[in-house]
């Protein structure tokens, strides 16, 4: 009897039973842990800090079996036995399903993650199913390069799937982070092994049965949940595993690739921590500018590595623009994910809420000004007051450090040389936002900031057919558009003699 | 005349279809309320009255086609939703898939298993690829100008594309033009043959049930002359797309040229060459070269017309050949078994059976066939027929005949035997047998043909470009080169700091 955990959902938005399986998915099916020492995680609702279920835990014997499977479904129902149309046809399936069961995985997710309903329907949800519609498309049209044609010799190219892959994905985006890496995964022919975070894992197990649904062959996905030093490690360390990706932290990241490195060499893409640069000239569009800035950080309550979370705004209109932008966080409505008129939900567990009050308070000592919050909101669950810090200098913790969370830290600056060495003195390189009206400007000024993604006069937009990844200590590699294939993919390039003879001057 | 009929058909019964011409979602009689008739090509029978578009029924189309072009389509909406749109009516064609199957037979008399497990199921994998390719058909940044301008390309759907269509596979010819069209953000106006309008205008209401707007496809059936010159010489059609034959893909370029200089695209005939080599295994390339001649009676731009085989084979190769010819599945297009079906009309039919007399008259001999199929009746079927010991000055090897007949000849050398392939005004499609590989590679560098295959032939898919050099057309469909036939590069040039000097 595969486990499984029933929510009754009675919310505005949708009322009905959900079944989810909670089992390792591996082979396409649903199981506890070969290992008798695996216990149970506990999955907490961060609204109320109390559990939602425990669920079976998945440890590297669980890893190693279902690397077998992934293996042997490259081998022979995937890869390339299975034609790149037919690759695409189970990816639109399983968009298809994911927005047939739109508001199940809406109310999964805020549940599970604290953010809103609202947002997980509009965004989360909807743009999932975009990424893997997108990769579906993709799946047949992977080509290589004819190269050189000649007398003497016919040179190609094939892009080939890379095989087995790891993937680890965070917390804050559990649905979105998944899609990102299993659709141009499978759209190459890639088999993979996926640990969702042991923190909100439910759409990822919810999502195993689509994928049955769909009828996406045993161990091309394989899905197991567990703690980063068990489960993960085993993804990074093993040698019949091709390439890891990774989405999360700095420190996290670099124990991967450090891992990866140790073992087999495996191929490594991550995703990391940001420190975003947002800069405001005095010619922008001031009220467009001050939104911009608050859904910048206050967007998934901080908890995006892309956040804009340092503000950089021009003296000439920074008093006014404090004003009206403390005015805006406190518009900024806290509170229970499923009511309509809430736009942040708590943090995701208690270690985040410690984490980011611990920066909070650090932030008051190091003599920042507290523009606006700075306390806890409510007494149950973690949420926590928008907080706007004013007065900072680049070497406060702070202003140099990701703090994950509805916090944002601003400082007035002069030139735009200035601006822009401010905004590049930073080990990230994820994201930034410049908001001018002189496209001149935001021409030069993007191409000088040293980042992954600059949105300018917008931000936090992100699309399956754009790019997305970070320079410096931010990542490796880029996710979504047509690059996220190359993380996928060995090139291999085959060169046919079609007449040279060989000039090794011996006589034969 | 009533914008729709009945017809009775084997599998389906009584079944209404529309006759009339689709413009802005809506039917309606021709302008002139004059019509013409498709006969069964299994019968010889009229089968159905259609409207005869006139020219302002032309004009109408392009109206209703400019207006969502610049309302409700091109980029006034997102590539996904293009997209998400021709996924839905692919999913709608495999739903009706038994009765677009059953239609499409009884008006171009294809077996009818050929027509769901070939033609539908081709049309709605071109759908998709195109649905797959719309959000992905990227310009180019072109960063040589640091800090002086900032320089990029835009890919832009031409607009209006006025599409004229064959009768040899009406549906999968309608499929290779409005996907890419669509995909790009362009809006239609189709022109279905005269012989085979049927599945174009079913498809209509289909595309209506899948959400596409109002004016994004219009169809107007009618006659080359009249309709189908109508759109060449239409001053606000931006681009026609043309298949058919190069007499008429002729006329269309002049007309194309004469009005607007519209874009013009051709996919023309051809007298596709196989290359038989002494290393080939003769009954594999035997069984290819059935398909390739016989496959849809012939009646194929790519046909494999013409096969030279290396002397020391070809006895045995027209040997294997003949037990093909003799062992078709010949039969009427409803019954599941056959796969070989009647020439479209008299008028075809007697064409090519001219040809074979012409052929024997040029010294040609008659391995297999060469006469109308005994159990014909009213219908138009020939016998698979080959033709051997020809020569290159004969009419039969020079001239797209169009139907389910061969002619061979043998080589001695490499040379020779490119030199056979290449002596024809068409490049269409070519293919080689051999089983030396640097020979295979060799030969496809040297043959003037746009799809070359090596050891099989006329297998196509969505992905794969298709076209012709030479008299065979311009430009290529399928694969993403086909998007480029829709789409125009417009290439933009942003000032950032660059001064004028005054005088220069």
């Amino acid at each position: 009897m595969a486990p499984s955990y029933t929510h009754n959902f009675n919310h505005a938005g949708f009322k009905g039973k959900v079944e989810i399986p909670t089992g390792l998915f591996i082979n396409n099916e649903w199981s506890t842990s070969k290992d008798s020492n695996a216990k149970t995680i506990d999955v907490v609702n961060p609204s109320t800090g109390e559990s939602i279920t425990a669920i079976p835990e998945g440890l590297p014997a669980d890893v190693e079996v279902a690397i077998d499977a992934a293996h042997k479904a490259f081998n022979t129902t995937w890869g390339t036995n299975c034609p790149g149309f037919e690759r695409g046809k189970y990816l639109i399936k399983i968009a298809e399903l994911m927005e047939r069961d739109l508001d199940i995985l809406a109310s999964i997710e805020a549940l599970d993650n604290g953010k809103t309903y609202a947002v997980a329907k509009s965004f989360d949800v909807t743009e999932s199913a975009a990424v893997f519609r997108y990769y579906g498309g993709w799946a047949d049209k992977i080509h290589g390069k004819v190269i050189e044609q000649s007398a003497q010799k016919l040179a190609y190219t094939r892009h080939e799937p890379v095989g087995v892959c790891g993937q680890i994905i965070p917390w804050n985006f559990p649905l979105y982070m998944f899609s990102w890496k299993i659709a141009p995964a499978l759209a190459t022919g890639c088999c993979v092994v996926i640990k969702p975070s042991e923190l909100t894992p439910l759409t990822a197990l919810y999502m195993t049965k689509l994928f049955k649904e769909a009828g996406v062959p045993a161990g091309v996905v394989n899905v197991i949940v567990g703690y980063g030093p068990t489960v993960g490690n085993a993804l990074a360390t093993n040698p019949r595993v091709d390439k890891v990706a990774f989405t999360g932290s700095t420190p996290v990241g670099r124990k991967v690739m450090e891992a990866a490195s140790k073992s087999n060499l495996k191929k490594v893409t991550l995703e990391l921590g940001g420190k975003g640069a947002n800069i405001i000239f005095d010619d922008a569009d001031l009220n467009e500018a001050v939104k911009y800035a608050a859904q910048g950080i206050f967007f998934n309550h901080g908890q995006t590595c892309c956040a804009g979370s340092r503000l950089f705004v021009q003296r000439g209109i920074y008093d006014k623009f404090a004003e009206k932008f403390a005015h805006v966080a406190a518009q900024i409505k806290v509170g229970d994910p499923f009511d309509a008129n809430t736009y942040q939900g708590p943090q995701v567990s208690q270690t985040q809420y410690d984490r980011i009050m611990n920066y909070v308070e650090c932030g008051k000592q190091e003599g920042a000004k507290v523009l606006t919050g700075g306390n806890r909101h409510g007494k149950q669950g973690y949420f926590i007051e928008p907080t706007v810090f004013g007065d900072v200098t680049n070497n406060m913790k702070i202003v140099r450090e990701e703090i994950f969370g509805p916090v944002i830290v601003m400082s007035a600056f002069d030139t735009e040389d200035e601006v822009i060495a401010s905004a590049n003195d930073t080990n990230y390189g994820l994201a930034s936002g410049i908001f001018t009206s002189d496209l001149s400007r935001a021409h030069r000024v993007a191409s000088h900031l040293k980042a992954g993604t600059v949105w300018v006069n917008c931000y936090n937009e992100l699309h399956p057919q754009i790019p997305f990844g970070g320079f410096k200590e931010s990542g490796i590699g880029r996710e979504l558009g047509e690059y996220a294939l190359e993380n996928y993919m060995e090139v291999k390039a085959v060169q046919i003699n079609l007449g040279k003879k060989c000039a090794i001057p011996v006589d034969l | 005349m009533s914008t729709h009929a009945e017809l009775q058909v084997p599998s389906l019964g009584k079944v209404t279809v529309p006759v009339g011409i689709f413009i802005n979602n809506e039917w309606s009689p021709s302008s002139f309320k004059e019509t013409f008739a498709t006969i069964n090509p299994a019968t010889g029978e009229k089968q159905l009255d259609f409207a005869h578009g006139s020219a302002a029924d032309v004009d109408r189309a392009v109206k209703a086609a400019r207006k969502a072009f610049k309302t409700t389509w091109g980029n006034n909406i997102a590539a996904t939703e293009r997209a998400a749109a021709l996924n839905k009516l692919a999913d709608l064609m495999e739903r009706d898939s038994d009765k677009l199957a059953a239609l499409e037979s009884i008006n171009s008399g294809k077996g009818v298993r050929i027509a769901r497990d070939a033609d539908v199921a081709d049309s709605v994998a071109c759908l998709r690829y195109y649905a797959g390719l719309a959000d992905k058909f990227f310009g180019q940044t072109i960063p040589h100008f640091g800090k002086e301008k900032f320089v990029y390309t835009l890919h832009q759907p031409i607009g209006v594309c006025g599409q004229i269509i064959p009768w040899n596979y009406p549906l999968l010819m309608w499929a290779w033009k409005v996907a890419p069209a669509l995909a790009a953000g362009c809006c239609v106006v189709m022109k279905p043959s005269e012989l085979t309008p049927l599945t174009a205008l079913v498809l209509c209401d289909l595309a209506k049930e899948a959400g596409i707007p109002a004016g994004v496809i219009n169809t107007v059936p009618g006659l080359g002359a009249t309709t189908g010159d109508a759109i060449s010489r239409h001053m606000d059609i931006d681009k026609v797309a043309f298949t058919g034959s190069v007499v008429t893909g002729r006329r269309i370029s002049i007309a194309a040229a004469e009005s607007n200089l519209k874009k013009v695209t051709l996919e023309l005939g051809g007298k596709s060459p196989m290359l038989v080599f002494d290393s080939a295994d003769v009954e594999e390339a035997a069984a290819w070269t059935a398909m390739g001649i016989w496959f849809n009676s012939g009646q194929d731009c790519c046909a494999s017309s013409r096969v030279y085989v290396q002397e020391g084979i070809y006895d045995k190769f027209l040997a294997a050949l003949k037990k093909k010819a003799e062992t078709v599945a010949i039969g009427q297009p409803h019954d599941e078994a056959t796969s070989f079906g009647p020439l479209i009309s008299a008028g075809q039919r007697d064409k090519v059976l001219g040809y074979i007399e012409t052929g024997k008259k040029e010294g040609a001999r008659v391995v297999t066939g060469g006469q109308k199929w005994p159990k014909s009746g009213g219908g138009f079927w020939i016998e698979p027929t080959i033709l051997a010991d020809t020569t290159l000055d004969m009419k039969v090897v020079q001239e797209e005949i169009f139907g389910p007949v061969i002619v061979a000849a043998k080589f001695k050398t490499e040379e020779e035997a490119l030199e056979l392939a290449n002596t024809t005004s068409y490049g269409l499609a070519a293919a080689v047998f051999t089983n030396d590989a640097r020979q295979a590679t060799r030969i496809t560098a040297a043959l003037d043909a746009g799809t070359v295959w090596q050891n099989q032939y006329a297998l196509l898919h969505a992905g794969v470009p298709f076209g012709g050099f030479k008299q065979s057309g311009i430009g290529r469909e399928l694969g993403t080169y086909g998007l480029e036939a829709y789409t125009q590069v417009k290439a933009v040039h942003q000032n950032l700091t660059q001064t004028v000097e005054w005088p220069i």
